[in-house]
This record gives structure tokens, sequence and C-alpha cells, in this order.
């Protein structure tokens, strides 16, 4: 079973000529150099890719929700871009009240090292809705659920899109959101009260709890929940 | 008295010959040389067979390392199926860090991987300073470098413990406590605190080292590397070691990279992503040090890289230490330093500044930033977005355990319920980071 890996390289895509990678230094503030792949990605996706910002040295490619599943599937499988690596997903919510919301995708290019910041902007007042990049990225499955935990946004495709930071039976709603006041938005004897009326059966999924035979030692009540198909979280 | 010597057997159960460490795979050879796999034992009680079990490890279990829920299907003694659940600890790190101000944020980042403190520290202020475009001055960015390495020896020496002692091993963790508590009373000299050091400041640091404070520091690194040899020698070639953690958890390098990890768990697994070399902060570029990388992605390997890194940081404290140059800390610029509190209470325009910057805080231009420094689990970033207000409009934390956390259903099914908690050992997760 001596099956070793083959030691990967990042950088390995470069030319030969690159130079290697330095600290940043005098960073302008806008206008910098911009990735490469900016550019491929106008001359690929067109009216997909709606604007190109460069700040602090990052480049910035705002797209078209509906199409980022497509827009990250070929940045990754394209020979010329490889941006193999998702670092992270994560939303931003502006204070203006109509600004719209963002989703970010960080990707990493090992083999290019490259660094680019993929954003699509979801007007107020439209369903919270993108695709997935689970199909691809599966670094992307807890980073998916955190962010809708957090900001309710739904990421179709994705397999088990539940809460993951929140307990599953919290219903304040989505705590990152500028609505959600700091301290919460039941007060402090609602929350209480909830706590205390809470279930202790519910610390376990319905989902957990019909896989093992367990089952049949469940309370008469529970399982009867359990059989219409109720969930405990939502 | 007689000097006795005891003859050891080494080529026992994982190790060949040479005392190397080999791969033994669950399988027998035949006469003719080529490997069979070992039938499973027949069962004793066969009405049994095929019935699952639910159990529940945590939160409250010491070998989950914070309050970590696992829930596993087993069959017999094998896991079939993982469900982790966390969110025990979160407690809104991001959402309070809209409502404070940069220096503010510094106190945050302390909490939320504790055994990391100050390298946190040094994380966020690389990130807000990129967000103000802030240029820190030289002797900032060496003593920055210093705390990041000192911070990643200590995270790796909490780890090298209480891996031990979740395997079965206790004295290795008693040498590296003692180890961490001699950096924890150098952290304390410098900053005051031991484990939430708040260190760093937006354009440099909250102090500068006292004096003699470098000759302890060279004190440490001549002693220190002592300790992981001795960690070594007991250890790496230990047949129970190695017969507890070789073949564990192995992820592909495609597989790393798709998962997302990051730090050893990432280079384990045979993929040499090392943010200090790849997308270089402080001037790591100009440090000389070496990237280990693993060939198996198992769970013997991660102890192998993470062995290797702490020598190599000492390496880089000792070049640090070296070249360490005279000068300010804090850069020169009233909006987002403090005037020195002698001048505050005595000049009118250095009163005013320290009432801007306290009062008011530095305030950024419009505009974002994502830093990503190497902390010890991995690759660390932080995300900021400024409205050109004094506070942040979103602060988001990347943290490398979370994302190498949620790889744990797929490297514990199919291994034993012991094996759990040698694989969940090996990612070196800090739920106070992962929770937040």
């Amino acid at each position: 079973m001596n099956q070793r890996f083959q030691v990967v390289q990042p950088g390995s895509a470069e030319a030969s000529g690159a130079s290697a990678p330095a600290t940043p230094k005098n960073l302008p503030n806008r206008g910098g150099e911009t990735n490469p792949s900016a550019g491929a990605l106008q001359q690929r996706f067109g009216g997909a890719v709606k604007r190109v910002d460069v700040v602090w040295g990052e480049t910035t490619v705002y797209i078209d929700g509906a199409s980022a599943l497509e827009v990250i599937t070929w940045l990754k499988d394209d020979p010329g871009q490889q941006y193999d690596y998702l670092s992270d997903v994560t939303a931003v919510e502006y204070r203006e009240a109509e600004a719209p919301i963002e989703v970010v995708w960080h990707l990493r290019s090992l083999p290019f090292r490259r660094f680019l910041r993929v954003k699509a902007q979801i007007p107020k007042g439209q369903p919270l809705e993108v695709d997935s990049v689970w199909p691809i990225f599966k670094s992307a499955d807890w980073l998916e659920r955190e962010c809708y935990d957090m900001f309710g946004i739904k990421f179709r495709g994705h397999p088990d899109l539940r809460r993951i930071l929140m307990w599953e039976q919290y219903k304040e709603g989505f705590p990152l959101r500028k609505d959600f006041p700091l301290r919460g938005r039941f007060s402090r004897s609602e929350q209480l009260r909830q706590a205390l009326a809470q279930n202790p059966e519910a610390k376990y999924s319905m989902e957990e709890l019909t896989i093992a035979d367990a089952f049949e030692d469940l309370p008469e009540s529970m399982r009867e929940r359990l059989k219409s198909g109720e969930r405990t979280g939502e | 008295m007689a000097k006795r010597t005891v003859e050891v057997e080494l080529s026992t159960t994982g190790l060949d010959a040479q005392g190397r460490a080999q791969r033994m795979p669950l399988s027998a050879i035949d006469d003719s040389g080529s490997a069979v796999a070992v039938a499973a034992p027949p069962s004793i009680e066969p009405e049994l067979v095929g019935e699952h079990m639910l159990i529940n490890i945590g939160p409250q279990h010491p070998a989950t390392h914070g309050v970590l829920r696992l829930v596993l299907e087993l069959d017999g003694e094998t896991v079939v199926r993982c469900i982790p659940h966390l969110g025990y600890l979160h407690c809104g790190f991001e959402k309070s860090g809209e409502y404070r101000q940069y220096n503010q944020i510094v106190c945050w980042t302390d909490r939320e991987d504790y055994l990391n403190s100050i390298g946190n520290n040094v994380a966020f202020a690389l990130g807000a300073e990129r967000l103000f475009g802030i240029e820190i001055t030289e002797r900032c960015k060496v003593l920055r470098v210093i705390a990041a390495e000192l911070s990643r020896i200590i995270s790796h020496l909490v780890w090298l413990g209480t891996t031990c002692i979740d395997i079965g091993a206790f004295t290795p963790f008693l040498w590296a406590f003692q180890q961490r508590e001699k950096v924890y009373l150098l952290l304390e000299k410098w900053v005051g605190a031991r484990l939430t050091t708040s260190a760093t400041r937006v354009g440099g640091m909250a102090a500068d080292i006292p004096s003699g404070w470098m000759e302890e520091l060279r004190h440490f690194i001549k002693s220190f590397p002592h300790t992981i040899d001795e960690i070594d020698r007991m250890l790496t070639r230990n047949a129970i070691w190695v017969g507890r953690t070789v073949g564990l958890g192995v992820m592909t390098p495609e597989e790393a990279t798709n998962w997302g990890l990051s730090g050893p768990m990432i280079r384990a697994s045979g993929v040499a992503y090392d943010v200090r070399k790849d997308f270089p902060y402080l001037d790591y570029e100009t440090y000389d040090f070496e990237v280990p990388v693993g060939t198996n992605g198992d769970v013997y390997d991660r102890f192998l890289v993470r062995m290797e890194e702490l020598r190599q940081s000492t390496r880089i404290l000792q070049q640090a230490a070296d070249r360490l140059p005279d000068g300010p800390v804090n850069i020169d610029d009233p909006r987002v330093i403090l005037p020195p509190k002698s001048k505050a209470t005595s000049e009118m325009e250095s009163m005013i500044h320290h009432f801007k910057v306290v009062m008011e805080g530095p305030r950024p231009p419009i505009g974002e930033s994502y830093v990503a420094v190497e902390s010890p689990k991995g690759e660390k970033g932080y995300y900021m977005v400024s409205d050109g207000t004094a506070k942040p409009v979103r602060w988001r934390i990347r943290p490398p355990s979370f994302v190498n956390l949620s790889a744990i259903p797929k490297m514990v099914e199919g291994h034993l319920l012991s094996d759990v908690i040698a694989i969940n050992a090996s990612i070196d997760i800090v739920m106070g980071e992962i929770d937040r």
C-alpha cells in the first residue's frame, strides 16, 4: 500500500520567467494591476460580467447572480485559469437600506498563484437565491450553510442547507442582516422562555433519529411526528 | 552496579528493519507474496449483524477539544456515518465587529483562536492596514514575524500535547507545556498578557519589546530544539504511536484542495500550499525556511509536518532576531496612531489627536480587503468592507479550523470509533474559532 502522493507545487502552471511571489507594497487604492482572469472572464462571458474593480490590488469581478455557478465552474476547469481552491463564501449587506446584498466568493488558483474575488449582487426585494457551488467545491458545504444561517441566502442545489452555528429551532431570523438588532430580536425573558420550552428530543435532528433502531425507543408522540415527516428545524 | 542492556525488537508492526515507519494495510501476505484482504472475524451474535447504533460524542467530551458534538452511526465499531453539530460557542464576533472601531476589534481576535491569539492580532492588523493603505515600519514587520512564529510554536505545542493525551501518551504533554509556558512568559513580558494579548494596533504595535527581551528570546531559540528532539525520539518511531496514526483519515491532494483544507492538513496531503510562500506578507519571502510536505495524507503525516514546522519556526525566529532593526515601531501618522501619553497631556495638538483617535476612531477610505495569513491551523483570512466610517460594514473571519473540520465526515467514515478521536485530534480544531 505504498501509495504515496505526488507532491503538488503551487505555481506549477506559471511561466518559467515569472517572478517569485513577494509581499505587496505601496498598493494603490483604486486601479492597480488587474488580475488577467478578469479580462478572460469578460471575453468569455460578456454580459454576465458586469464590472471589474481593483481595490487595494485585489481584483473583484461583479457577475450576474444567475450565472454564478457557470462562471465559477469555468474558472475552475479552464486550463488558463485553474481556480482550484475556494477560500471563502460569504455575503455583505450594506448599511444603506436600498443597497443590494452581495454574495462573495474568494477563489485562489494554486497553479497560477492568483487570487480573485467574485461577487454577485442581489437587489433588495428579490428572493435571496444563488446557485450553490457545492457540486464543484466540497469546501462550499459548510461555508454556504453558514452564509444561509447568517444571511438567509438560499443556495440552490446545496444538498443539506440547514442552520449550522445557530440551532435548528432558532426563530429570530438571520443574525448578520442589518435589520437584526445587536441584542437579538426577542427580549431576554422571551429568549429564556423559549429555551425552557425546548424539547430535549430535538437535540437530534429528525434525520439522525430515523437511522437508528433507537427509533422504537422514542416516545410515542415523537414517533408520530417523525412518521408524518415533520422536521425539527425552521 | 553493572550496566544492563535490554535488546529491543524494533521490527514490530508498523516499523521496517531500519526502524522507519512503515505503512501497514489491513491485509496479509499469502505464500506467493501477494496481498490478500483480511477477512472479518465471524460474528459472535449473528442476530445483531446489520443493526446500526447511534452514538453521541460530545459536546462535553475532553477529546473533542472544546464543544464539538459528533453524532456517529456505527456498524459494530465501524463508523458508517458522522454528522457534526457545532455552534455551542457561537457569540456573534462578526456581528459585534460591525459595532466596533478597528482597534477595538483587535480584542475580539484574541478570543476566537485562543491558542494563536497574537498571531490573530497580527493577521487582523495586516488586513486593516491594507484597508487603510498603511505601510508599516521595518521594525514592526520583524516584531510581527516574531509574534506570529511564537504563536505558531504555542499552538503546535498545545496540539502535540493534547493529541498525545487523546492517543494515550502523557509524557510529551508535560514537555510541550513546559516549553509553552516559556513562550507565554516571553509574551507576558512583552505585552503584559499571556492569552488575550491584543498586541497590535492599526499602524503598529501596542508596545515595543522591553530591554533584555531579545536575550531571553535567543535563549529560548537555543533551548527549544532540544525539546522537539526529545518528543521526536519519543514518538516518531514509537510502535504504538505509528500504529495508532498511520493510514487514518487519508485525504488525497485533489480531495484536500477540493475540500478547502489548509495549513498542515493540506500539506500532509502533498500540496505544498503555504500562504507565507505563495501569497507572502510581512516580507516572508526574504526569510529562509522550508515548507514540510507529507506524501500520505494521514494522521501520521500531519504529525510529521507539524513537528517539522516547529523546527522551521525556530529558524525563522533566529533570522528575525538577527535582523531586528532599530527605529520606531509605529508609523508616524497622528490620524491612526495615538500620541505618547506625555504629549497628550501637555500639547494642544496631541491632545486633539488623542481625542479624535479615541472618540471617533481612525477612518479608512471606502473599499474592501481580504488578507490571509498562514495561521498554525491554516489559511486564516480577514475580509473587511468599509463604507468610509470608523466601523466596518462587514468583518468576516475565514476560519481555517471550520473548513478543515467540514471534511471530518469524509475522513472518519469507514474507520473505527477509537480512530475518530485520533483523526479529530489531527485536524487541530479550536472551537472558539469555528463557532465565533
